[in-house]
């Protein structure tokens, strides 16, 4: 396999990490809590979707949106029940019910799924794969698998087309709905200083919620995503891309959104190239390397502000 | 007598009340086999959360990378005690001179890592305190070490290459992701008596000039920073103290199962102990006591209700959070304000808000 064919496998993963890393960065932002149970809605969002998938009637479409629904009434219900009464709470306290929501979800998953790792079906099963093909007069696609194997250049699966293209799409969506919407610009309001936002006449309360919602709907999304390209899928699934996605959030800035998506990225080609050229054991290990190193140079991330404290 | 010398006179009399009853019925064979095997447990865990209650409650830093510095204190005595089990045979000394190497390379990891980690704060801190956990138990799952007549053979990534080896004399140590089997040398006595240790230890040291510098720096940042104390040496000195004593519980843990795979130390880990340490309340070792053996025996005796257990404790989780800060709890902590036990919790908790 050739560095292009690893680099775009680490686009695709990485643009996942980016959809789980938008809701850790705009729930941060907003409220000012690392929300540990973020990862676990992936794994709601990939379980329901296999449910819906697999009951013979439910199209593929209509059960990404089934699953993108069910996420995110459930993101604003945790929000609602578990962490809105421990708004004026120390971080530690929500960080901990955090915690206990994500336990939660994991062995709620755990006693209606079982343990056992679901093999999850493509939602785009029957697609070919793209393959470049580089030959003497230039480079040439095909849609059909070709017996040119010494001159292969690339082959794209169709999950990693759709998982690159539909991030891509969303992200666009997002910074479009943050900039230009008057919901989007409530929501930066709001995560720049609540009280004041609030005496701007913005229901602090509606724009949380939101935030919520739309963190947990991109979970589904990348849940869905996610289980395609790597199909196994048990309640643990959501967790260690949960905390991937966090540090990619931090990498990028966190409560920073284009951050969000470029650390993501960036995280998802580290780990695949990682993973190709150094030690597939090693790859989770050199992930965090870079972080931190990044970290030491660079406190608050790549695009985080740097906030003086006053005294 | 001062108040505090009493007050971890009493905490350390809870403890050794708790352990003397509990293993005297244990003895007695009347505790059954189940509950007796959690006494051990439970001693390892409550130094890991009072150790991590340094880092968390007094120099008010999240650490999610706890369960590192156990799995290099556990590796590391595991180690040692399976080399020296020909050299040293008298089990006790062998585990004494264990304890103090496993807590000597966690408090070298710790100031390895302190020195970089330091630098940054809040979740930030948090976060890179999480990587260097998971580094460390990713190191741990690809070291192989091989021990033959010529000596020992060290391998990384891959096993040791089997040719270079004697296979006569060869002896496992370390096995990579299959860990290391370390000598039973655990007991229930010696988990008491290092628990008692890091207990005085750490009541010392909360009470010295350095504790109480890291709660001025706790309290605030630049105060404590212009009124000329030395952040970066409390900061470290406390980090690499709360260390050290996550490699001695390590120790302690490597040698009572009998096969310790790296696995066992990832942030789930951190975060357990972290959940007791919260929940105890932060900065008070009491708290972190009660807390530890109370959220660690639940689960394990409601055994019985085996598929609901853990969703039920992720319930009174959530709860037990939402009821602490709600009014109610205000009102209900101002009536039994009397007792002394919930005295010292409610005026940590007020320390913990002004984070």
């Amino acid at each position: 396999m050739s560095f292009i064919q690893y680099l775009v496998s680490g686009l695709s993963l990485g643009a996942i990490y980016a959809l789980i890393a938008l809701g850790y960065t705009m729930v941060y932002g907003i409220a000012k809590m690392l929300n540990f149970a973020h990862g676990d809605i992936i794994m709601v969002g990939g379980f329901t979707a296999f449910t819906a998938i697999s009951s013979a009637w439910c199209p593929v479409w209509l059960s990404v949106i089934i699953s993108i629904v069910v996420c995110t009434v459930l993101g604003v219900v945790i929000e609602k029940i578990a962490y809105k009464p421990l708004r004026n709470a120390p971080p530690l306290a929500v960080l901990i019910t955090a915690i206990g929501v994500s336990y939660f979800l994991q062995n709620a998953a755990l006693l209606i799924f079982g343990s056992d790792s679901k093999n999850f079906p493509s939602v785009v099963k029957n697609a070919p794969p793209f393959m470049l093909v580089y030959e003497n007069s230039g480079v040439k696609f095909f849609t059909s698998p070709v017996d040119t194997a010494d001159k292969l250049l690339l082959t794209i699966s169709m999950e990693t087309f759709v998982s690159i293209v539909v991030s891509l799409v969303i992200m666009a969506a997002l910074t479009f709905f943050i900039n230009k919407t008057k919901a989007g610009k409530a929501m930066l309001a709001v995560s720049e200083d609540k009280g004041a936002a609030q005496l701007m006449g913005i229901n602090v309360n509606a724009t949380i919620s939101l935030t919520f919602a739309i963190g947990s709907s991109l979970a589904a999304v990348a849940g869905v995503l996610m289980c395609s390209s790597y199909p196994l899928l048990n309640p643990y699934t959501g967790s260690m891309p949960g905390i991937k996605a966090f540090v990619a959030a931090v990498f990028g800035g966190i409560g920073s959104i284009p951050g969000a998506m470029i650390g993501g990225i960036l995280l998802g080609v580290i780990e695949q190239i990682s993973k190709a050229y150094i030690s597939s054991q090693l790859s989770d290990a050199i992930v965090f390397m870079v972080l931190i190193i990044v970290l030491i140079f660079k406190p608050t991330g790549i695009l985080g502000k740097k906030i003086n404290e006053k005294v | 007598m001062k108040k505090t010398t009493l007050n971890n006179l009493i905490t350390c009399g809870m403890v050794l009340a708790f352990f003397a009853i509990f293993g005297g019925l244990s003895a007695a064979g009347i505790l059954g086999n189940k509950l007796s095997g959690l006494l051990v447990p439970i001693g390892i865990y409550i130094i890991l959360s009072v150790s991590l209650n340094l880092t968390v409650g007094i120099l008010g830093e999240l650490s999610l990378g706890h369960a590192g510095f156990m799995c290099v204190g556990a590796y590391m005595g595991g180690i040692f005690s399976t080399i020296m089990q020909n050299v040293i045979t008298v089990s006790w000394i062998r585990m004494i001179v264990a304890i103090i190497v496993g807590g000597l390379g966690a408090a070298l990891f710790g100031l390895i890592i302190g020195i970089p980690v330091l630098r940054l704060r809040g979740d930030y801190l948090a976060i890179v305190t999480l990587g260097f956990g998971e580094i460390i138990k990713s190191i741990a799952n690809n070291i192989y070490i091989v021990s033959d007549k010529n000596g020992l053979h060290f391998s990384f990534a891959n096993a040791v290459n089997p040719d270079i080896i004697d296979e006569a004399t060869r002896q496992d140590i370390m096995k990579g992701p299959l860990g290391i089997n370390a000598p039973q040398d655990t007991n229930l006595l010696l988990v008491v008596i290092v628990l008692m240790i890091t207990l005085v230890v750490l009541m010392n040291f909360i009470d010295s000039k350095s504790g109480r510098a890291c709660m001025s720096i706790r309290d605030n940042f630049i105060a404590a920073q212009s009124v000329g104390i030395n952040v970066t040496k409390y900061r470290l000195s406390a980090f690499v103290l709360s260390a050290a004593f996550a490699g001695v519980a390590g120790v302690l843990y490597s040698h009572s199962i009998t096969s310790l795979v790296s696995k066992k130390f990832d942030y789930n880990l951190s975060i357990l102990i972290l959940v007791f340490v919260v929940l105890g309340g932060l900065g008070s070792l009491r708290g972190s006591v009660i807390a530890t053996v109370i959220l660690y025996a639940l689960p394990e005796i409601f055994r019985e209700f085996s598929d609901y257990r853990m969703l039920i404790y992720a319930i009174v989780l959530i709860f037990m959070m939402i009821f602490n800060n709600s009014h109610a709890s205000e009102i209900l902590k101002e009536k039994v304000s009397a007792l002394p036990i919930f005295k010292k919790r409610s005026a940590n908790a007020a320390g913990g808000d002004s984070k």
